[in-house]
C-alpha cells in the first residue's frame, strides 16, 4: 500500500478524470492518490468517477482555487 | 457455470443512450460504458470557464449516466486520433463542421478495440434509426456496422426490430421481441421508457453532442483554419474557440476578447503562449492577438483593444502590450471607431 500524487491543475473536465482513470489504472488495490486540479466541476466528476468505478472516496474539498480529491483504489 | 455475457455501451450522456444500454441491462447482460473525449465535447468546460454558467449545477451527464445505471464508465481520450476524423471525413460533414457519420464509425471501432481487448461480446449504442438526418439513416446504420469493423456485433436495442438480426441476438444473449422499434425525430418513446424505467432529470442535447453541430463554433474553425492555410489544430486553439469575442482584422492575426470575467480568468493562462493587450488608463478585458501580427497590425490590434474598453470614447487610451517571455511594453492609441470595424472581421 503507497500513496501517490496526482497534479491535474491547468486541466478542464474531463482530462481531470481520464488523468485520475490512467493513473489508478497503474496502481494497486489499496494504494491512495490524492488529485488536484483547478477546474472546479473536478469535484463532482473525479467523486462521480470514483464511486461508479467502485473506489473509495477518501475526501473531495474545494480549499479557494484548488479542488483535493483523495481515494483509494479497491479491485 | 455459463459464461457471463458482457457488452460495452457508448454512453454520450445523453437519454437514448441510458436508454439502450438499459435494456440490454434488463436482459441480464453485464454492461460497462464507454465515452470518448474528442475535444470538442460539449460536456464541462464552458461551464468551468464562464463565470455565470458556474453558478449552475455542473456535472458530467456521462458519468451521471453511468451513475443512474450503476455501470462503471471508461473515458477515453482520443483527441489526436479524432483530428484524422475531423479534417478527412469520409461521408463529408453534417450541417456544420460535424463529422457525425465518419465520428459514429470511429467510435464504434474504437469500442470494438476495446471489447477485443477486454474480451467482451458486443458493443451498444443509442442510435435511432432516422433521427439525425447523415448518421442516422437506415441505410447509414449498416454502413458504420460494416466500415467500423463491428459488423453484427453492433446492437441498436431502441431500433433493433428495424434493423437485421445481429451476433447478440442470434445467440440468443438477447431478445429480439424485448428490443424496440423507435424510429424517426419523435422523443415521445424514449420519454414514455424513460419514465417506465423511472429517469428524471436527464439531459436532452438539442443539437448533438459536441461542439461541432454549433454553427458559431463551426465558423470559427473554419476561419482558423482557412488563415493558416491548413487544417492541423492543436487542443489550445479549440478551447480558445470557445471563449471570447473573435475579430480578424487580416488573415495574419485575430485578436480574442474576452466578455466576462471568467474568460479572463481563463485566458490568463495563456499569456505565455500569445501576445496579450490590456488597457491602462481604463478598465477594459483582456486581448490575445494569434497570428503573426507586424508591428502595425498590433497597432491597429492595440486600438481595436481599446474599442472595447471603458476609453472607448476617449481621444486617447493606454494599454499594455505583453509578448511572451517579454517585458511588457505601454502603448497611447485612438480607439477605432465602430464605423472603421467593417462586419467581415467578425468571427
Ligand atoms: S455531434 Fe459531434 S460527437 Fe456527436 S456524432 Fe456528431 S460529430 Fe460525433
Amino acid at each position: 500500500m503507497a500513496h501517490f500524487e496526482l497534479d491535474a491543475s491547468g486541466l478542464l473536465c474531463p482530462m481531470p478524470v481520464i488523468r485520475t482513470q490512467d493513473r489508478v489504472e497503474e496502481l494497486d488495490s489499496g494504494d491512495t492518490l490524492e488529485v488536484v486540479c483547478s477546474d472546479p466541476g473536478a469535484l463532482n466528476d473525479v467523486s462521480a468517477w470514483c464511486r461508479i468505478n467502485g473506489h473509495k472516496l477518501i475526501d473531495a474539498r474545494q480549499e479557494d482555487e484548488q479542488v483535493i480529491i483523495k481515494l483509494q483504489v479497491l479491485r | 457455470m455459463t459464461r457471463q455475457i458482457k457488452a460495452v455501451s457508448l454512453i454520450s450522456g445523453g437519454l437514448d443512450s441510458l436508454l439502450a444500454t438499459r435494456v440490454v441491462m434488463g436482459q441480464g447482460v453485464h454492461v460497462e460504458g464507454i465515452n470518448f473525449f474528442t475535444g470538442f465535447c460539449v460536456e464541462g468546460h464552458t461551464h468551468a470557464i464562464r463565470k455565470k454558467d458556474r453558478a449552475k449545477p455542473k456535472r458530467n451527464n456521462a458519468l451521471w449516466v453511468a451513475e443512474q445505471l450503476g455501470i462503471k464508465l471508461h473515458i477515453i481520450d482520443v483527441i489526436e486520433e479524432y483530428k484524422d476524423v475531423l479534417i478527412n471525413p469520409k461521408h463529408g460533414y453534417g450541417a456544420n463542421m460535424n463529422p457525425c457519420h465518419d465520428c459514429k464509425t470511429f467510435m464504434v471501432s474504437k469500442a470494438l478495440e476495446w471489447i477485443e481487448k477486454n474480451d467482451f461480446d458486443f458493443i451498444i449504442t443509442g442510435e435511432v434509426v432516422g433521427q439525425r438526418p447523415m448518421s442516422q439513416r437506415k441505410d447509414t446504420m449498416p454502413v458504420i456496422a460494416r466500415e467500423s469493423g463491428a459488423g453484427e456485433r453492433l446492437l441498436r436495442p431502441l431500433c433493433a426490430q428495424h434493423l437485421p438480426e445481429t451476433l447478440p441476438e442470434q445467440k440468443g444473449w438477447v431478445k429480439r421481441e424485448q428490443l424496440h422499434d423507435f424510429h424517426g425525430r419523435s422523443r415521445k418513446p424514449q420519454m414514455a421508457l424513460a419514465k417506465e424505467y423511472g429517469f428524471e432529470d436527464y439531459a436532452q442535447p438539442a443539437g448533438g453532442c459536441c461542439f461541432l453541430t454549433d454553427a458559431n463554433y463551426s465558423k470559427k474553425l473554419v476561419d482558423l483554419w482557412d488563415a493558416r492555410g491548413n487544417r492541423e489544430y492543436e487542443m489550445d486553439d479549440i478551447m480558445l474557440l470557445k471563449v471570447g469575442r473573435h475579430i480578424r482584422p487580416a488573415q495574419n492575426f485575430k485578436l480574442i476578447i474576452a466578455r466576462e470575467e471568467g474568460e479572463v480568468n481563463f485566458m490568463q493562462g495563456y499569456r505565455n503562449r500569445f501576445i496579450s493587450m490590456k488597457t491602462t488608463s481604463h478598465s477594459g478585458p483582456l486581448v490575445l492577438v494569434d497570428g503573426q501580427p507586424s508591428e502595425q497590425d498590433l497597432q491597429l490590434a492595440a486600438r481595436i483593444t481599446a474599442r472595447y474598453s471603458k476609453g472607448k470614447e476617449a481621444s486617447e487610451v493606454e494599454l499594455e502590450v505583453c509578448r511572451p517571455v517579454e517585458d511588457a511594453v505601454q502603448m497611447k492609441v485612438k480607439p477605432l471607431p465602430v464605423s472603421e470595424m467593417p462586419e467581415a472581421w467578425f468571427v
